[in-house]
């Protein structure tokens, strides 16, 4: 067998190259900076790296070659490991505006009277000695924004992967960041921990279900290149046991990622654990990777046999609705019910995916699956993003107040902030003149248009109940009187208030004038192949 | 002159004026509502200047269509027709009539009550001249939301668990019609291009199995909006709970968004599925005419029983739409401006009264006659507009819907004849019950809440309750219930006489009740060449008249019942 060198081209992966450089950097200022200049360096490091990834990104995205009869745009790169398409940049561009809000919210100081969210030191036991040094010497983990470039460096790379291997690295690099940011909460460390415990257990097992996923599914092709598998899928080479199974435990390691039914368990103990500023960032950055490695994955390498694998969609995206929804009913505790919120967004998501149409069924200027999908993580991602950062802000003598009764009459107290998180709240809940509404309206079109029609009518079902709590949670806000110790809004420094501003912007903005992130999302075109 | 967009100037104007007064510092709640008033008023002279133009024969016009969502069809479209005119026009006029008539339904938080009010005028307007469909789903869904907050923020206890009520059956509602508007797209898209035009869409050739489905869609939205027997049963709560000011807004305009939404958008998308779903249309109107005015004969409560009897009404529009015949879908558009002058006056009259009280129980009420004779006349005059007396602009419609109802089948038109009978019985015992007979006297009367009442700065004669003791009116007058529900922040109960405030908001809902009774002509001009070609593009003629006199001219109101 030759080995061919393979050509590298440095400058459609910038994005890559940048965030995966400044994290290591960023591990080599952790190692010689002293201590008081590590978040001033790190800080920067991170917001110029993003900042400059994302200006590649849109770089890249004015440049892409039409290809394809004009159906796609972009480029496959470095040897065929990764894919720089159409939503390609689109899912970069995403990653990485949601990672700034991301790095904002870890950025934020003035909530806790001058220390970050995260453990002072995360290797002091809890209620040691040790804790309660690190405590009074203000110390800080500066780790975090390095652990997080890394995390976003696995995002971009996650959509972009060409074959299974790549997809898999990409999928650890996301994840293991992500397990030790769990970890390192300031506040209910032994909680936090915990959640960290638990997403790395199940994310861990996820994943071995993944590599044997890629394993049979290299057995059925012969190829772990997603285009050689198509070709192998479309010219049936008779052991389709094989793809089948290869088919579902690949599905199990993604599912497990967008937090779908039966895979959701951890979503609500780990949204619940982790720092509030970590759950934003992975609520909104992981599944919007996830959703694109898992749109990639379904539609181009397995595409050709969509009637297999719809089926098992369409009972994931029914369950995961119900559960969702039907759960998130019966929380007492805010970020437990925006996790099981989140549950139930996956579920609309799959909606969408599952909405896939060859392009000849479609009319001219008929919304794909893709695009509505595209559109979707969008909206949610503000939503999330923002809905989160006030969480942080709504706080009590113990930190956070996340439970149900000290958020009662809220609206009173802090006008603003509980109609922020009122307009969130409708945006998710998909009323018209938000972003969440014509998000939920592509999704359930492209379903429709599919002939899904069972999925779109237990989506209205599901939307229906999941209006139930969300109103209530603005009834609570505005209407309830308080009783007993309640938490009142504390003032953030401009990082965690940008964020919010941005989001709810955004959610407006997109529900009034969707038009040209749609035509974004359009033009992104198809997937290369 | 002509080239000013005027339908989205018309809908601008509130919701602007909304911003405005949530800008406005919280300071004096009387400027912030002199404010609103101003804007409903300019917002009615907008839509005065745009019935000037209207060309009665013009079909749908002052159109203005802009794409909005390339990616899914979606226009920003308006127009406007005979139906919607009529229908701006109703609210318009109510939306002063309730910021004037009902002062202090919002004085917790004067700034909010008058910025939601005006908010919900704008995106009512936007529903009744939205002519894309998607359009119309994201403003008919909208207008929920200072609906809600309109019910949850002002009103009695438990009026935050009735807006969520509200809110849940509206929007499952409108989850049940975005199912159907997806569809639609689907249709829509199979056939060629995406397209929410209301026009493209009701040129399309829809599958009748796929037609039968989407109208499902569409009529259990609008059932449940208008509200229709056996989704009714949010309105009772609402409108106990709300302030009536509220329930102005909520029965007389928004709901009417139910029946608007079945005229043009059963009707007009899915001609044959309309025609298909008739009997069992026909048959749950009557149910809810029947049963509407059965339970309200039965309520205790004023605001409970007002809210029931609408249920009654609608009952009565949507079988004048349904027995597809130009007399019932006349009679059904007059009903719609008519239940909305009726209601809105009998509300009115019932906050005034709630407002002096203290009580909304007509338990607890009685002989009001006397020491309020203006009040009781409103009540009365509003009450006998309900029960379509000859004579006032109600009787016209329900006399024509009946003829319809009569024209369809016999038994539908004598089980909707016996609606009269009801209403008569619900709106004149509750007279009885209220303004007649002896003052009550209540011995357990909280001695710290009798007779203050405190003069209303803008309400002109104050006739403090202590102030006529030992007058054969003592029992009313000294009355003073410890309501057993707080209404309002109200002073202790009082007969004063309407003010001149109260009189002002009541003059233009009395004027048009009996305006319209004796000439209800400019309305029928306005309405029939809509309902007209809505029929005939349903493919419905009438049958030939058997006997003259089933058609006869409706503006004969000698004809009794």
């Amino acid at each position: 067998m030759e080995f061919v060198k393979p050509t590298i081209e440095y400058a459609e992966l910038a994005p890559l190259l940048i965030v995966f450089g400044v994290a290591v950097v960023g591990v080599v200022v952790e190692a010689f900076a002293p201590r008081p200049l590590r978040r001033p360096i790190q800080l920067t490091l991170s917001s110029a790296g993003l900042v400059a990834a994302f200006a590649a990104t849109v770089w890249i995205a004015s440049g892409l070659d039409v290809v394809a009869d004009g159906a796609a745009r972009g480029l496959v790169a470095a040897g065929g490991t990764i894919i720089v398409d159409g939503p390609t940049v689109f899912l970069w561009g995403l990653v990485l505006l949601f990672a700034a809000g991301g790095l904002m919210l870890f950025a934020e100081r003035r909530l806790e009277g001058g220390l970050s969210a995260f453990a002072g030191q995360a290797a002091a036991l809890p209620g040691t000695e040790a804790e309660r040094r690190a405590s009074s010497e203000g110390l800080d983990h500066t780790e975090v924004y390095p652990l997080m470039m890394f995390a976003v460096g696995g995002m971009l790379l996650f959509p972009a992967s060409g074959d299974l291997l790549t997809m898999f690295i990409a999928l650890e690099v996301l994840s293991l960041p992500l397990y030790l940011l769990c970890g390192l909460a300031r506040r209910r460390r032994l909680l936090s921990q915990e959640a960290a415990m638990k997403y790395f257990l199940l994310g861990a097992f996820s994943s071995a279900f993944f590599l044997y996923g890629v394993a049979l599914t290299y057995g059925f092709a012969g190829s772990m290149q997603l285009e050689r598998i198509a070709e192998a899928v479309r010219n049936d080479g008779g052991n389709s046991e094989l793809l089948l199974i290869g088919i579902g435990m690949l599905s199990v390691g993604l599912l497990f990622k967008v937090g779908a039914a039966p895979f959701h368990a951890w979503t609500p103990d780990v949204y619940q654990g982790a720092p509030t500023a970590v759950t934003a960032f992975m609520a909104a950055c992981t599944k919007i990777a996830a959703f694109g490695a898992l749109l990639r994955l379904f539609h181009v390498a397995f595409g050709a046999n969509r009637w297999d694998w719809q089926p098992m969609l369409w009972a994931v995206a029914i369950l995961t609705m119900l559960v969702g929804a039907v759960l998130a009913v019966a929380q007492r505790d805010v970020k437990r019910m925006l996790a099981y919120s989140s549950i139930a967004h996956t579920g609309f998501l799959l909606t969408g995916v599952l909405g896939v149409q060859a392009t000849s069924d479609l009319a001219v200027g008929e919304i794909t699956s893709l695009q509505a999908v595209l559109f979707y993580l969008a909206t949610y991602g503000f939503a999330m993003v923002a809905a989160f950062g006030i969480v942080t802000l709504v706080r009590d003598a113990g930190g956070e107040a996340t439970s149900f009764e000290r958020w009662a009459g809220l609206g009173r107290r802090s006008p603003l902030v509980a109609g922020a998180f009122a307009l969130l709240l409708l945006s998710m809940a998909g009323i018209p003149l938000t972003a969440g509404f014509v998000g939920k309206w592509a999704v359930f079109t492209v379903a429709m248009s599919a002939g899904a029609w069972p999925v779109v009518a237990v989506a209205i079902a599901a939307s229906a109940i999941a209006i139930f709590f969300y109103v209530r949670q603005i009834r609570l806000m505005f209407f309830t009187e308080p009783q007993g110790e309640v938490a009142s809004v504390v003032t953030p420094s401009l990082f965690t208030s940008s964020v919010i501003a941005v989001g709810v912007v955004g959610t407006l903005a997109l529900g009034i004038v969707p038009g040209p992130v749609l035509d974004l999302a359009a033009h992104a075109g198809q997937f290369l192949r | 002159m002509t080239d000013l967009p005027w339908l989205t100037v018309l809908f601008a104007v509130p919701l602007l004026g909304a911003v405005l007064v949530a800008l406005l510092p919280r300071s004096s709640a009387t400027v912030l509502k002199q404010v609103g008033i101003a804007v409903s008023l300019l917002t009615a002279a907008v839509a005065v200047a745009i019935a000037v133009q209207y060309d009665v024969d013009g079909g749908m016009q002052l159109t203005e269509t802009h794409t909005w969502i390339e990616a899914f069809g979606v226009h920003y479209a308006l127009g406007i027709d005979g139906l919607g005119l009529l229908l701006v026009l109703l609210t318009v006029v109510l939306v002063p009539v309730v910021l004037l008539g009902a002062w202090h339904d919002g004085d917790e938080d004067p700034r909010a009550f008058v910025a939601w009010t005006l908010a919900l005028e704008g995106l009512s307007l936007a529903v009744f001249t939205a002519t894309d469909v998607f359009l119309f789903y994201v403003v008919f869904e909208a207008t929920l939301i200072p609906a809600y907050f309109l019910i949850g923020g002002f009103g009695r206890v438990g009026r935050s668990a009735a807006a969520v009520k509200f809110l849940m059956f509206q929007l499952v509602g409108g989850l049940v019609l975005l199912a159907a508007v997806i569809g639609l797209y689907v249709v829509s898209a199979d056939a060629g291009t995406p397209s929410y035009l209301l026009s493209d869409l009701m040129a399309l050739d829809i599958d009748t199995t796929a037609g039968r489905w989407l109208f499902a869609g569409f009529f259990i939205a609008f059932a449940i909006k208008a509200p229709l027997f056996p989704v009714h049963t949010w309105l009772a709560d609402t409108t106990e709970k709300a302030t009536p000011g509220t329930s102005i807004l909520l029965v007389c305009v928004l709901d009417k968004i139910g029946t608007f939404g079945m005229l043009r958008f059963c009707l007009g998308i899915f001609p044959e599925a309309s025609e298909w779903a008739t009997p069992l249309v026909v048959v749950l109107a009557l149910v809810s005419i029947v049963y509407g005015a059965l339970v309200a004969i039965g309520q205790d409560d004023v605001l409970r029983l007002i809210g029931l009897t609408s249920l009654s009404h609608f009952g009565f529009i949507t079988l004048g739409i349904f027995v597809m015949s130009t007399l019932g879908g006349s009679g059904a558009v007059l009903y719609m401006v008519n239940h909305g002058l009726g209601t809105a006056a009998l509300f009115l009259a019932a906050g005034y009264l709630i407002r002096r009280r203290g009580t909304t129980l007509i338990s607890e009420m009685g002989g009001y006659e006397r020491t309020m004779p203006m009040l009781a006349g409103l009540f009365l005059l509003a009450g006998l507009a309900t029960l379509s007396l000859p004579g006032l602009s109600p009787f016209v419609s329900e006399f024509l819907v009946i003829v319809a109802a009569f024209d369809y089948h016999w038994l539908a038109g004598a089980v909707a004849v016996t609606g009269i009978v009801l209403a008569a019985i619900y709106v004149l015992w509750a007279y009885q019950r209220i303004m007649t007979g002896p003052g009550r006297v209540d011995v357990e009367a909280a001695p710290g809440a009798t007779g203050s009442g405190a003069p209303d700065a803008l309400d002109g004669s104050v006739t403090p309750g202590r102030a006529t003791p030992g007058s054969a009116t003592s029992g009313a007058g000294g009355v003073a219930l410890a309501p057993p529900v707080a209404v309002a922040p109200a002073p202790a109960a009082t007969t004063r006489d309407l003010g001149v405030r109260e009189v002002v908001a009541a003059a233009p809902l009395v004027v048009g009740l009996v305006l319209f009774g004796f000439w209800p002509m400019p309305l029928l001009d306005v309405s029939n060449p809509t309902v007209e070609s809505l029929l005939s593009h349903v493919g419905v003629t009438d049958d030939p008249p058997e006997v003259d006199s089933s058609t006869a001219p409706v503006g004969d109101i000698e004809e009794g019942h």
